[in-house]
């Protein structure tokens, strides 16, 4: 039901960069602002991309973040994959995997 | 009729960020037609760029998102994503209120849109600037669209506001461009990035280029999701543009599948006069 606020996070973090001091110099205190489930905690704070992925993160969302977290494109890609794998399918949202990738 | 020129071209950021992972050939072809689109848009004197693009939450999240702003801002900035991963730096491009105030104003005397003072560019309108006005040395009207947060703006609604802004285009002095810049088909940002079904993008390209109203507003969203991915809620740019051009007919300049991109790359133009055997579709 927090998914919204998961990507409410990451739209702020993408975007803001006071956002991102903050949630560099105290973490905790910026999650404590967003109502999130101890899973989702956990695939933000590592960060996870394939937990997130399969959250139901909105795709564009989720591929800034992962730039913004250093992912190089072959490493974000497989991420989603190995998210799959680990956890099951996108629980939610547009971003669902249907197939046929070519890269 | 200040109208000097209209165009389509893909934004995916890859197209910069990925660049030398493309097939050379294809890609160099592809960024030439780039190179062709920047040089239309100066020999048709334009003193403005109006961009009709699409939101990746650059700007706005789902506690307030508009179906469509035009931004009225003195400059923007952007991109938004890691510059070494876009490929492109973070810069200032110029805006122009006022501009943008006159032609809000009179769009708003038929369709309903948002404004926004402050905007930031992602991918959707910082790759078009980079081939197009790479000096970043024309004023910029960036209008976005929803295209990730359904409900979205039904498409006779995104042709309706093509026409709207039309209106106000032509009610202005200054010689005005636009570039509508959206994917077709595709499945970016999943594990699925580089499908395209080119099948899907050819038949809507060919609705595009002889601005086929009723066709491209025929779509449903269920259609396009299933067809062309969510990513093909973008051709949201391109209904609009034929809006704009209502009556008028384009041209094809370049289109091929690039997956590395993780889209078909297109570039197209669009006549700014209706053609004289070709009544405005519609019937209205």
């Amino acid at each position: 039901m927090s998914l919204y606020y998961v990507e409410k996070l990451i739209y702020q973090l993408n975007r803001d960069p006071s956002v991102r001091q903050r949630f560099l110099d105290d973490r905790d205190s910026v999650l404590a602002d967003y109502d999130l489930s101890e899973e989702e905690l956990v695939a933000i704070r590592s960060p996870d991309v394939g937990l997130l992925y399969v959250l139901g993160v909105n795709g564009q969302l989720l591929m800034h973040y992962a730039a913004l977290c250093k992912y190089e494109w072959n490493d974000y890609i497989q991420a989603m994959k190995d998210g799959l794998e680990q956890h099951g399918p996108v629980r939610a949202g547009l971003y669902a995997r249907t197939g046929g990738g070519a890269v | 009729m200040t109208l000097v020129f209209a165009g389509a071209c893909s934004h995916a950021p890859g197209i910069t960020g990925r660049a030398d992972r493309a097939d050379k050939q294809v890609r160099d072809e592809f960024y030439a037609n780039f190179d062709r689109l920047a040089a239309a848009i100066r020999e048709a004197g334009a003193e403005a760029l109006v961009v009709i693009a699409a939101e990746h939450f650059a700007n706005f999240f789902r506690n307030n998102m508009p179906s469509c702003a035009i931004g009225m801002a003195e400059y923007y900035t952007g991109p938004i994503e890691d510059e070494e991963w876009l490929g492109i730096k973070k810069t200032r491009v110029p805006g122009n209120v006022d501009l943008s105030k006159r032609l809000i104003q009179r769009v708003m005397q038929d369709v309903d849109i948002s404004f926004a003072e402050e905007m930031q560019f992602d991918h959707g309108v910082s790759v078009p600037l980079h081939f197009l006005t790479p000096e970043y040395d024309l004023d910029v009207v960036p209008i976005i669209f929803n295209c990730q947060a359904p409900p979205l703006m039904p498409l006779h609604r995104v042709y309706a506001f093509g026409q709207a802004l039309r209106k106000a285009i032509d009610a202005v002095p200054e010689k005005i461009a636009v570039v509508c810049t959206g994917g077709i088909s595709h499945w970016p940002a999943t594990p699925d990035s580089g499908k395209i079904n080119e099948d899907f993008d050819r038949e809507f390209l060919e609705h595009f280029v002889s601005n086929d109203r009723e066709a491209l507003t025929s779509y449903s969203d269920s259609e396009i999701y299933d067809r062309a991915g969510q990513g093909g809620f973008e051709i949201r740019t391109y209904v609009a543009l034929a809006g704009l051009c209502e009556g008028a007919q384009g041209e094809l300049w370049f289109y091929a599948p690039i997956p590395i991109f993780a889209v078909g790359c297109t570039i197209a133009s669009m006549g700014v006069e209706p053609v004289a055997s070709s009544a405005p579709a519609g019937g209205s």
